[in-house]
């Protein structure tokens, strides 16, 4: 039994060892290729990109959006910047409406409003930190990200889930997993891309690329992991988009 | 399991005839040797819950977790229940429901107070992390401390078992089993399949109506002792009798194909989930009717997994195995016959390994390395206790009565 445990262990090894090359980037921060696919389709994207029309994005989420005072570096301002580069020819509007300290349920009771004033192509909903936090049901939680993920296709909008952060220090008093979980069974029922932050950043601890567990009072670091965390998101959509053939075409 | 019985149904109690008379529901040993198979797994339960508690490293691939859906939690809290009914079920016949209850309570005091000390020792981790810590990457998260700013009401939900820190959720659900452990035993002395049966239909309930224990600030029981009764009674069923009346059902050729095909399929799925790539081959169907996995409501498909698990095993592990003598077993053994103190001490150097972790930033290696370490000491203070029960304490251990507090280490 045990050798076969070693097998796996080694099996896993090999496969994990052959991560996506990033190109010439200031910061290594290489991210293996399964994390950024995704069976489920950006339908309205392809379209917006096909018929030229702008890109609007619009970035819900909580504090863990945005890094304090310093928005221009934090993560959502680095995917706008990294879409305009992959699409030149289109004018890409991003906006991000920080919901500090709502749960999904509380998110998820503003997003018609929201929806109809922004008319977002594409939302990027960022949720789970709060929920874990405050331990919320996870079923509550389920519950709740299903029927905003659901209000958002409704309303004609492309959504693709963000996942809690990988935050080491605090693993002893959020207890993430339920969370996690749950945000993979609502993506997979509604068949929306689910970018996985904690396994990303766990990847990038463990391969040494960043110490997720430092200690340090700069917001260097933090400025460096949402760099990283941007340029991701942006291949990430851009894939789920299936940009990447439209373009050839 | 045949075998595991086979020491319950050794020297049954009917030779006097006021014990046939009171014709008990239930068969009890004589004290006789240790079942080690049982010191055996939950030693392992032990080691792995303590590698699962700690960050994620290359020993977390040699949890079982990863390749089923059940895990360490629900062989500790099933052999616990075992053991407790083994050894007080056998008080309760000899000495009578009172006394039973009485030694029952006093242990449920033990673990009260072995949680009460993890709390302290988990508050002065997380006070220091929370006084040193300052990562902008983390402002949000860190909001998770707040609750230090009220330590009057937090310490005392924690004494009321309503705060309860990640990793902390074990001794809190045992402490409310065992306190039930003298109804359930009590019931069992009448019928032990009808409490069974009760203990099945209280798990349903839960599932239909959605019951729980809530917690501080919010939220939950993370295991939620309605469910998890289940299992510890399902374990104590099992020492009293029910193993030995399974016997033929666990030796049959069908039990056994059916128990393979179940782990092998629990093993495809958990698969899907490290590797996505595989995760197109599962029917969305199934999918859909599957997840999630409920942990906290011990989701039917847990507790199948472990009933396979646990039915293969039985087959395959004779009680009589030399193997269970040797070297290479003992530590695992050891620290499954001190269960209580090895549980208490692993939490502890989990959030030690935790702080390790934090304070030195090192790789791989050093997460290995601190696994490795936690358990060498794990293995080394089971070795010293047992050296204090056998040696150290003997003087006082010949007074002793019947009811072994280690061998209770049901406790643990």
């Amino acid at each position: 039994m045990k050798s076969a445990f070693l097998g796996l262990t080694l099996l896993a090894g090999l496969l994990t060892a052959s991560p996506a090359r990033a190109e010439d980037t200031p910061q290594s921060c290489e991210v293996p290729a399964y994390l950024l696919t995704s069976e489920s389709r950006l339908s309205h994207v392809a379209d917006a990109v096909k018929n030229s029309s702008p890109l609007n994005v619009l970035v819900v989420g909580s504090r863990s959006s945005t890094i304090a005072a310093s928005e221009t570096s934090a993560y959502p301002a680095k995917l706008q910047a990294m879409l305009k580069e992959r699409l030149p020819a289109l004018p890409i509007n991003l906006s991000v409406e920080l919901q500090t300290g709502k749960t999904a349920e509380e998110a998820t009771a503003t997003f018609v409003k929201l929806v109809e004033a922004k008319r977002p192509t594409l939302v990027i909903w960022q949720t789970g930190t709060v929920d874990a936090m405050r331990s919320i049901d996870p079923d509550d939680f389920r519950g709740a990200v299903d029927e905003g993920v659901a209000a958002l296709q409704k309303a004609g909008a492309d959504v693709v889930l963000v996942n809690l952060q990988y935050s080491p220090r605090t693993e002893t008093m959020i207890s993430a997993p339920p969370y996690l979980d749950n945000m993979r069974v609502v993506a997979q029922q509604h068949d929306v891309p689910l970018f996985d932050r904690f396994a990303i950043m766990r990847h990038w601890n463990d391969s040494g690329d960043f110490d997720l567990f430092s200690t340090t009072h700069g917001a260097d670091l933090a400025k460096r992991v949402h760099a990283c965390l941007g340029r991701a998101l942006s291949k990430f959509v851009i894939e789920a988009a299936h940009l990447n053939q439209a373009q050839q075409n | 399991m045949s075998s595991i019985a086979d020491p319950v149904a050794a020297t049954p109690l009917s030779d006097s005839k006021a014990a046939a008379a009171a014709a008990p529901a239930i068969a009890l040993p004589v004290a006789g040797e240790r079942e080690l198979r049982l010191d055996l797994f939950r030693g392992m339960a032990l080691w792995l819950i303590f590698v699962d508690h700690l960050p994620a490293n290359i020993l977390t691939w040699f949890t079982i977790r990863n390749y089923g859906f059940s895990d360490a939690t629900e062989i500790f809290i099933f052999i616990s229940g075992y053991t407790a009914a083994f050894v007080y079920g056998r008080a309760m016949l000899e000495a009578g429901t009172v006394v039973a209850t009485a030694r029952i309570l006093r242990r449920v005091w033990q673990i009260y107070v072995a949680h009460v000390f993890l709390f302290t020792i988990f508050l002065a981790e997380i006070s220091y992390v929370a006084t040193s810590f300052e990562n902008p990457l983390y402002t949000e998260e860190m909001g998770i401390m707040d609750f230090l700013k009220q330590p009057d009401v937090t310490i005392i939900q924690a004494l009321l078992l309503r705060f309860r820190p990640v990793n902390m959720d074990v001794l809190p659900l045992y402490i409310v089993l065992m306190l039930f452990l003298p109804l359930i035993l009590w019931l069992m002395k009448w019928r032990a399949d009808v409490t069974l049966a009760l203990s099945a239909a209280l798990y349903a309930l839960t599932w239909h109506y959605d019951w729980y224990l809530s917690a501080y600030p919010n939220g939950f029981w993370a295991f939620n002792p309605f469910a998890w009764q289940l299992l510890f009674v399902f374990g104590a069923w099992c020492a009293l009798g029910g193993a030995k009346r399974m016997s033929r059902i666990l030796s049959s050729p069908v039990t056994l194909w059916i128990a393979l095909a179940y782990l092998a399929g629990a093993f495809f799925v958990t698969m899907t989930w490290y590797f996505p790539q595989l995760s197109h081959l599962m029917p969305r169907r199934i999918e859909q009717w599957m997840y999630p996995i409920n942990k906290t409501d011990l989701d039917v498909l847990r507790f199948a997994h472990f009933l396979a698990l646990a039915a293969i095993t039985v087959r395959f592990l004779p009680k009589d195995w030399p193997g269970l003598k040797s070297i290479w077993l003992r530590p695992l053994i050891l620290c499954g016959q001190h269960s209580l103190e090895i549980f208490c001490l692993g939490v502890f150097l989990a959030f030690a390994g935790h702080f390790v972790l934090a304070e030195i930033s090192g790789g791989a290696l050093l997460h290995f390395l601190i696994s490795i370490a936690g358990i060498l000491i794990m293995s080394g203070m089971a070795w010293v206790i047992s050296w204090y029960k056998h040696s150290a304490d003997k003087s006082a251990r010949t007074k002793g009565t019947g009811g072994n507090a280690d061998l209770a280490g049901g406790g643990g």
